[in-house]
């Protein structure tokens, strides 16, 4: 099915099933611990053996020399995998650095060997007795200092590195208001729960990897080019996914030193990356540091916005493109992004939650909250004014919707956001200093095709197949919810199958594309089935109603299963897009608002409430909708305060690599947060009139607690982490 | 993790019987420390003798009206124990203000005591780290040390005892009682337990090898009002910036204690007379001859505005 018109009145627009609250119907099998993770997968392949991952000691240079002897003679050691008998190995498309390394080492803890044993200690232990000799290289690992070697990254994803619109220089240097800082957003880890894992079987040439991914069909392309055989001889199977965030994007070096070690081994081969691996083995959110310049009237129309920001990562690697908001968010004639990209030897970076928006807004909106104090305004009424409905570098396009203003205004109500101060350290509830701030959270929406397969059988059950991955965000029930509505049926008659590279291709989990763009593939396998089901039944397509588990048309009525009594009914279909996102601009708005405390004598800093009002088009399941945006609500508040990790530029990695010392939010962290879903729906974005939310509930977070930190204190920190130290100097004095 | 023989032990002496037997073993109570230490080869034992389940698990009242706990009185037990939060409530608030729950029912008192740094160096092997290999430098001097100690460190290791038991038991004046391998008991004053690092920051406490820890006491309880502040980048589950432990009369005299700062419990008796002056003149005192790196500076701030803060408190 293409879609190249905008929606019109569908069965989706019934909204019996689609659009209510629901619970996941895979949360039983989570919530009792029968849901099988990747690692735990002991059913799948008999004999498996175990991997355990040698990484790099040294973040550049050469392997002199690796000697196995003491390690190949290890009790229950059955094989030891090193890019030496590995045999030729390609790269995929998708990874920057080799996943397994040698004898060149491009950062710390690449992966240098797999030791495969009988079980897991065995491997562990004999891993150590791998003995490496380096030589250690000279590396790169201090953004700060790579500024002016940075280059120009050609477009990624269409994007390219600079814009211009109007003259920027010009009306900067003559806008009576300006605003004209750096801001640092540091390197993040995903720091999902579940470690990247998988189990390998080989069967002659054929390899089944039972593994933990969100993009399947990518995965199958990058594991088959890495080994070097056909795709069709790669099956990957993802059915849970506990937690990703955009590290499990990508195949990693467990998936390809799991062939490598099963096919050594000649037997299944189970590995985990182990949790120190998570920072400096897998991808992380490369740090940024970012110049704008706002220039303004003294009414506080935008007349000048500029943004530039500079980031690094390995050879052949891409930036983080945190500028890419600024050319959308807010009007003003004269505009102008860069993005810079130096060479780091650090791990590499990629996408994490919302790349470049969740970053570029951390500073944007910042910003933007220093210019309305310039200004002597409200920063929620600046950003009013400052609306814009086109695209400002392109103002013949408009977005498709657009209610920035609404959110702002309808949180700015529900938060009590009058009782603020507009003079920062006025508001005192006994140690406390007490502050509010406020951002705007703006993130693209993408369409991506995506197929499923439908099967009706005489039961009337309707089975969903497709490959797409439910990372944790609750996709299993939104499916189920499409198909349920589309066929007439009840939630508990939808059986769905996720993940499994041998279903139908789908748009996959990233970039908040997930859940319209999967449902709107099953919504058009669904419309396949439907024609199928009236045929069988001999009704006219045109008219038959689907519902309550029936079928009617022109007066009769068949139960849904009567068009299978004699075989199950089976459509697959794909939904591709037009150009609509080409006359329309697609994005996803809201409103962060945070209340945050100040302890006056320690700085230590603790949220009090939180706030986001969400404009995103139609919400599929506003309960599992709301569990995204208070889970990236928490991540935002964990950029804000807390999360880093700390780059060794001696040595070259991050040192904070376990769970104690990369802190992201604890329960006692996250106070009282809540959602508000705008009602909205977006004919242009499918016949589903979604889009995304789950990294729209980031976008902006960050800012409206360092705002919320600047008003409680009038310290403003333009460096994330705001941690204490950076406050303490210009506290109040202590009597 | 290296594998390694294990055996379970019914009584103190059989404790270190067995140590005898086995040079070089390690005792394992909660194993939340150790066993962390073990998987990544920072500890090597070849032999673990278990002590968890030695009947040193009471909390008794001693003949001069303090407290008797045993080594192997459990983390959780002993913050919720009726005496312990009555009379010596700073011990229950730093306990509470510890690991999580589950680690808590895990951990014991002696392990406590003696549960490892958390430089993030100590705990990555590829890095150089005189505590963990001695002789090899100290990667966390011009590297990552936010964390790090301001006081009594060395050129060798700048390290911070993480314990926030420790901090209040420093202050109550604690003392450890222990049995070496030969049976003999001794009694050493919590003031004299930790070594400096000086040159052999491996050596972290006056314990021989092989020397049990059986008990812990506390002198008769001294009242006043009991404070834990402990400073952190999240509101729980996160080690100490610094933390103050302070116990302080009607009368504005009292006893302080920091966590976060040195390689033990930080406590200067002399500095104690200056409480009546107030938290500047303390820390003066407290933190007197502090070396800071280009990371750690805000902990001398740090630790003169919370005193501060806790003073303000206990005067009400
Ligand atoms: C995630 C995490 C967070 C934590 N957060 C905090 C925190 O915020 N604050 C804090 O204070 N602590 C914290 N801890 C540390 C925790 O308090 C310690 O791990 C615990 O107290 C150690 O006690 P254990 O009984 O488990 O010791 P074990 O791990 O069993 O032993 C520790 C050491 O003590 C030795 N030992 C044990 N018993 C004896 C004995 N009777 N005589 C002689 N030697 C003995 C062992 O040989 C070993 O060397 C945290 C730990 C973890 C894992
Ligand atoms: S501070 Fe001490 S524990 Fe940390 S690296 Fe240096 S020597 Fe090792």
């Amino acid at each position: 099915m293409k879609f190249d018109t905008p929606a019109t009145t569908n069965p989706i627009d019934q909204l019996k099933v689609v659009g209510k609250p629901t619970n996941r119907i895979d949360g039983p099998l989570k919530t009792t611990g029968t849901a099988p993770y990747a690692y735990e997968r002991h059913d799948v392949a008999a004999n498996q053996a175990y991997g355990y991952v040698v990484g790099s000691a040294i973040a550049k240079g050469r392997i002199a020399s690796m000697n196995l002897e003491d390690a190949e003679a290890a009790p229950g050691v059955l094989a030891i995998v090193t890019a030496a008998n590995a045999g030729k190995l390609g790269k995929g498309d998708f990874n920057t650095a080799k996943l397994l390394g040698g004898p060149a080492v491009d950062h710390y803890h690449q992966a240098i060997a797999l030791v495969v044993a009988e079980s897991f200690e065995q491997a562990r232990a004999a891993a150590a007795l791998v003995r490496v000799e380096y030589a250690r290289g000279k590396g790169n690992f201090d953004l700060a200092k790579s500024l002016d070697g940075a280059i120009k990254p050609p477009p990624s994803f269409g994007t390219e590195a600079d814009s211009a619109v109007g003259n920027f220089a010009g009306a900067f240097a003559g806008a009576p208001v300006q605003v004209d800082a750096r801001y640092f957003t540091p390197d993040h880890a995903h720091a999902m729960m579940e470690p990247h894992a998988s189990i390998a079987a080989w069967e002659g040439d054929k390899l089944t990897l039972w593994t933990s991914n969100q993009m399947i069909a990518w995965s199958v392309g990058d594991m088959a080019k890495t080994l070097g055989i056909p795709k069709e001889n790669v099956r990957l199977d993802s059915p849970y996914v506990g937690g990703g965030f955009g590290g499990k994007l990508f195949i990693r070096a467990d998936a390809v030193l799991a062939a490598l070690g099963a096919r050594a081994a000649k037997r299944p081969v189970k590995v985990a990356l182990p949790r120190a691996f998570m920072f400096n083995n897998t991808p992380h959110r490369p740090a940024t540091i970012q110049r704008i310049r706002l220039g303004a009237t003294a009414e506080g129309k935008i007349t000048a916005i500029g943004h530039e920001s500079w980031s690094g990562d390995l050879p052949g690697g891409g930036p983080e493109t945190a500028v890419g908001q600024t050319r959308l968010l807010y009007a003003g004639e004269n505009r102008m992004t860069a993005m810079r990209l130096a060479v780091l030897d650090l791990p590499e970076g990629n996408a994490m939650r919302a790349p470049g928006e969740a970053p570029g807004l951390m500073a944007l909106e910042i910003a933007v909250d220093e210019l309305a104090e310039k200004l002597g305004m409200d920063p929620v009424a600046l950003r009013i004014l400052n609306d814009t409905q086109v695209d400002p570098e392109k103002p013949e396009r408009r977005f498709s919707q657009r209610q920035l203003n609404e959110c702002l205004q309808i949180g700015a109500d529900k938060f009590g956001w009058a009782k603020r101060s507009a003079k920062p350290a006025q508001t005192r509830d006994g140690r406390w200093l007490v502050g509010m701030g406020v951002a705007a959270a703006f993130r693209n929406n993408i369409n991506g095709p995506s197929a499923a397969r439908v099967r009706l059988d005489k039961s009337g059950v309707v089975t969903v197949e497709t490959d797409m991955t439910d990372i944790g965000t609750g996709t299993y029930t939104i499916i189920a919810q499409t198909a349920a509505e589309m066929m007439g049926l009840p939630l508990d008659k939808v059986v769905v199958k996720l993940g499994d590279s041998a279903f139908p291709v789908s748009a996959g989990s990233g970039g908040q594309w997930g859940a319209n763009s999967s449902t709107a593939g099953v919504y058009a396998a669904c419309v396949k089935l439907r024609e199928a089901v009236a045929q069988k039944l001999g009704m006219n397509p045109s008219d038959a109603a689907f519902a309550d588990g029936k079928v009617r048309s022109g007066g009769r009525s068949a139960a849904l299963g009567e068009a299978a009594a004699d075989g199950e009914l089976v459509a697959e279909d794909r939904m591709e897009y037009g150009d609509l996102e080409k006359t329309y601009q697609q994005s996803t708005f809201g409103a962060h608002y945070a209340e945050v405390g100040v302890d006056a004598m320690t700085g230590e800093i603790r949220v009090r409430r939180m706030l986001a009002v969400c404009a995103a088009g139609r919400i599929l399941n506003p309960k599992a909708a709301r569990s995204q945006v208070i889970g990236a609500m928490t991540m935002g508040a964990g950029a804000a305060l807390m999360e880093e990790l700390a780059v060794d530029k001696r040595f070259g990695f991050f040192v904070n690599h376990d769970l104690a010392g990369y802190e992201v939010p604890v329960h006692a962290d996250i106070p009282h947060q809540e959602v508000i879903f705008l009602d909205e729906t977006d004919p242009t974005t499918s016949p589903m009139k979604a889009k995304g939310v789950g990294e729209l509930g980031i976008c902006g977070v960050a800012a409206a607690v360092a705002n919320a930190v600047y008003n409680a204190t009038g310290v403003r920190v333009r460096n994330y982490p705001i941690t204490l130290d950076k406050l303490l100097g210009e506290l109040p004095d202590i009597a | 993790m290296k594998s390694f023989t294990y055996e379970r032990v019914a009584t103190p002496a059989a404790a270190t019987a067995a140590f005898a037997r086995a040079p070089g073993a390690r005792f394992i109570a909660g194993g939340t420390n150790l066993l962390d230490l073990m998987k990544l080869e920072i500890e090597t034992p070849a032999h673990l003798i278990d002590v968890s389940r030695l009947s040193l698990d009471k909390i008794e009242k001693t003949d001069d009206g303090g407290l008797r706990i045993g080594a192997m009185v459990r983390n959780t037990d002993l913050a919720s124990d009726a005496r312990v939060r009555r009379d010596y409530g700073l011990l229950s608030r730093a306990l509470v203000a510890g690991a999580s729950g589950q680690l808590r029912n895990k951990a014991t008192t002696a392990g406590n005591l003696l549960q490892r740094t958390r430089c993030p160096y100590f705990y990555d092997t590829n890095q150089p780290c005189n505590k963990r290999r001695p002789g090899s430098g100290c990667a966390a001097i011009g590297g990552f040390n936010r964390l790090h100690a301001v006081v009594g460190a060395s050129e060798a290791c700048i390290a911070t005892h993480p314990s926030d038991m420790a901090v209040a038991m420093r202050a109550l004046d604690a003392v450890v009682e222990t049995v070496d391998a030969a049976g003999k008991a001794r009694a050493i004053p919590l003031s004299g337990f930790y070594r400096a690092p000086g040159a052999t920051p491996h050596l972290e406490t006056v314990l021989a090898p092989g020397e049990l820890i059986t008990a812990v006491t506390l002198p008769r309880p001294v009242g006043g009002t009991h404070i834990y502040h402990k400073v952190r980048d999240r509101a729980s589950y996160a080690f100490a910036l610094i933390s103050v432990g302070a116990i302080v009369q009607k009368d504005g005299s009292g006893r302080v204690a920091l966590g976060g700062v040195g390689y033990q419990p930080w406590r200067v008796e002399a500095a104690e007379a200056e409480l009546p002056r107030g938290a500047k003149a303390v820390t003066a005192g407290l933190l007197a001859g502090a070396k800071t790196t280009h990371e750690n500076a805000y902990k001398l701030p740090l630790v003169e505005r919370t005193l501060a803060g806790v003073l303000a408190q206990a005067r009400g």
